[in-house]
């Protein structure tokens, strides 16, 4: 509300003052036509080199690569508009029509800077096929082979099964330590001084050792030790177990900064009603903080899925170590790159699924933004 | 009869002494409005009956019942003393209707039906039964306050401490809301408020107490605080909000 009051203040004086003429356009509109052109022809040079490659390719395959051709031209396009534009701004400027030759400069400087952006990205992607291209493509080969991704595929996407158990069994096992490390830290009073710091070395430490080192140490230290319950235990739940006590540290920290981030007043205000120190953490407080943190969180469970890559270190064969021995045996790196696209892939429905709830729960409780 | 006494309670943040020896009693059907500069501590004394602040000396009895220093049952204490905040402090993943019968569905052990059917009888009361099913932030600040209001009030406090709720709301919603106020005043509900609205207060206020720097400086009827009032800080007090236009 006070944007447009003030708003209004300054155009309400800008009328009587002189207005502020133009900016200019024609320089930016020739450099956004040169990058333009120095691009597409970069990105040209690169997708002939990748016909060159290819040796004799498909017809509809030289019809993509022209198709590709065609659209790191494009743009050429806005740049060629900034020019218009920009011949607009110079007559309205003439005929000392302010308003109108402003307008004409910032659409103008506009198309020219979307060309730039386009040409830059254009430019980055020409780079990338001239990577995957260079060395007469032994690049390529080494990593993508199409029959070593037919022989490789079912065998490593039998063993990714055993990833995504470990990821889901340690994200839920996590979700709840986290929060209770959490809460331990943030116990009020003398009496909850000693939990309190026994959460502080908790966090501290385990936040600290690599979680390689962690599943190493439980993996084969609990069945060394004998253990009792441990030591029985499969190693598929000893590594949810090392995954768990790694990724609870960070996410008590989550849990602890989205608690902490809850204004008094909501303590206060629940508190007035009679409502217990745990009550209020239960029904006010955590509810409220988990919204907050739902991103951030995503960023753990990520990062914990990803580490269940090393889960080999403990005699577990995953997605990974699988891979590596197939690799091994082919001598080219195919099977690898298939986990690494299934781990993307597992990744980014999680990724839409936050965006959606959070937008959910915003049109749900109608906060604007 | 005495229902609320205050008793040279004092009250230290760190070194800042802010409560200096406030003793204050209220009668059954009292309406006592707190008035006085920014920083003289009317927050803070209300933050202290509702033992949201722990006090460092003096004493604080509710209906002949001390509620003050350790071993209270708070959680008791507040379901007896109602309070409404300057920034309403309604729960934001709540809607309305939850916001109302939490208390009494968790705290006070009312079945849900009857609790949803008193709060929507007070929601209808301040204008806001259709708004049941709506949360805070899709409410203005003067819809917020009187949910706020019905909140506090839904498991019949004895008394209702406000503090300064009129303060963020734009000035043609402020009337909503003391219209509520002064209706429960009428009622005969116990009230202690901390306001800047000097005109409401000396219309509902039985007893006027002007705080300064931590200490009940004056205290009187509205009439006598607001037109002769003994002391000069008062006076100079009085002088500025009448020229700041708010009396
Ligand atoms: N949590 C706190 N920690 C430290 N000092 C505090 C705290 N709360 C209040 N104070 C101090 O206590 C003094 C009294 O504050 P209080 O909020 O009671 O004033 P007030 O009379 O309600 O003022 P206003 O009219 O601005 O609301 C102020 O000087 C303030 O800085
Ligand atoms: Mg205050």
């Amino acid at each position: 509300m006070n944007d447009t009051l003030t708003g209004s203040a300054r155009s309400a004086e800008g009328a009587r003052a002189t207005p502020t003429p133009p900016r200019p356009v024609l320089p930016v509109a020739v450099l956004a036509l040169l990058v333009a052109v120095v691009c597409a022809g970069a990105a040209a040079l690169a997708l002939w080199s990748l016909h060159q490659m290819l040796g004799n390719p498909a017809a509809w395959v030289v019809a993509l690569l022209a198709a590709l051709a065609v659209t790191a031209l494009l743009p050429v396009v806005p740049a060629v508009r900034a020019f218009g534009h920009a011949r607009s701004r110079a007559r309205l400027l003439a005929e000392n029509r302010m308003a109108a030759a402003r307008h004409e400069a910032a659409t103008g400087r506009e198309h020219a800077h979307t060309a730039m952006g386009y040409a830059l990205a254009v430019l980055i992607c020409a780079g990338l096929i001239w990577f995957a291209t260079a060395n007469d493509g032994a690049i390529t080969e080494t990593f993508l082979r199409w029959e070593f991704l037919k022989s490789s595929f079912a065998d490593v996407l039998a063993a990714f099964v055993v990833n995504v158990e470990v990821a889901i069994g340690a994200q839920l096992l996590v979700l709840v330590v986290g929060l209770l490390v959490a809460v331990m830290r943030l116990l009020p009073g003398r009496a909850g001084r000693p939990l309190r710091w026994l959460a502080i070395a908790y966090v501290d430490t385990f936040r600290a050792i690599p979680s390689i080192i962690v599943l190493y140490l439980v993996g084969f230290g609990l069945k060394l030790a004998e253990v009792p319950v441990f030591r029985d235990l499969s190693p598929i739940w000893l590594a949810i177990l090392a995954l768990t006590l790694t990724y609870s540290a960070y996410v008590a920290e989550v849990y602890r900064a989205g608690i902490e981030s809850i204004h008094p007043s909501q303590w206060a205000a629940a508190r007035s009603l009679g409502l217990s120190y745990g009550m209020t953490l239960r029904t006010v407080i955590v509810p409220q903080a988990v919204r907050r943190i739902v991103p951030p969180l995503l960023n753990d469970f990520i990062g914990l899925q990803k580490d269940t890559a090393l889960i080999g270190v403990m005699g577990v064969t995953d997605a990974f170590t699988q891979s590596r021995l197939t690799a091994s045996n082919v001598f080219n790196l195919t099977p690898v790159i298939v986990v690494a696209v299934l781990f993307v892939i597992i990744t980014i429905p999680q990724a839409r699924f936050v965006d959606r709830l959070l937008t959910k729960e915003q049109s749900r409780t109608g906060r604007s933004s | 009869m005495t229902f609320l006494e205050i008793h040279d309670v004092h009250k230290h943040y760190g070194d800042h002494h802010v409560l200096q020896g406030v003793t204050l009693e209220v009668a059954r059907h009292e309406v006592v409005c707190l008035i006085g500069a920014s920083g003289s501590g009317k927050s803070t004394l209300l933050r202290c009956i509702n033992a949201l602040e722990p006090i460092q000396q003096g004493e604080i009895s509710v209906d002949g019942d001390v509620v003050s220093g350790q071993g209270v049952d708070v959680n008791r204490l507040r379901r007896n003393v109602g309070m409404v905040f300057q920034s309403y402090n309604l729960f934001p993943h709540m809607s309305v209707l939850r916001n109302v019968t939490l208390a009494p569905v968790k705290v006070g052990g009312v079945p849900k039906a009857e609790a949803e059917e008193r709060a929507l009888a007070l929601l209808d009361r301040v204008g806001m039964r259709d708004k049941a099913h709506a949360y805070p932030d899709a409410l203005s600040g003067g819809q917020q306050q009187r949910v706020a209001i019905v909140r506090a009030l839904v498991s019949n406090p004895q008394v209702l401490l406000l503090d300064e709720i009129t303060a963020a709301l734009d000035p043609e919603l402020v009337g909503d809301v003391l219209a509520i106020v002064r209706e429960l005043a009428q009622d005969g509900l116990t009230m202690l408020l901390a306001t800047h609205e000097m005109g409401f207060a000396r219309e509902v206020a039985s007893q006027v107490c002007f705080l300064h720097e931590g200490r009940i400086l004056e205290r009187g009827a509205p009439a006598q605080i607001f037109e002769d009032p003994h002391e000069e800080r008062t006076r100079q007090f009085l002088s500025r909000v009448i020229a700041s236009g708010r009396l």
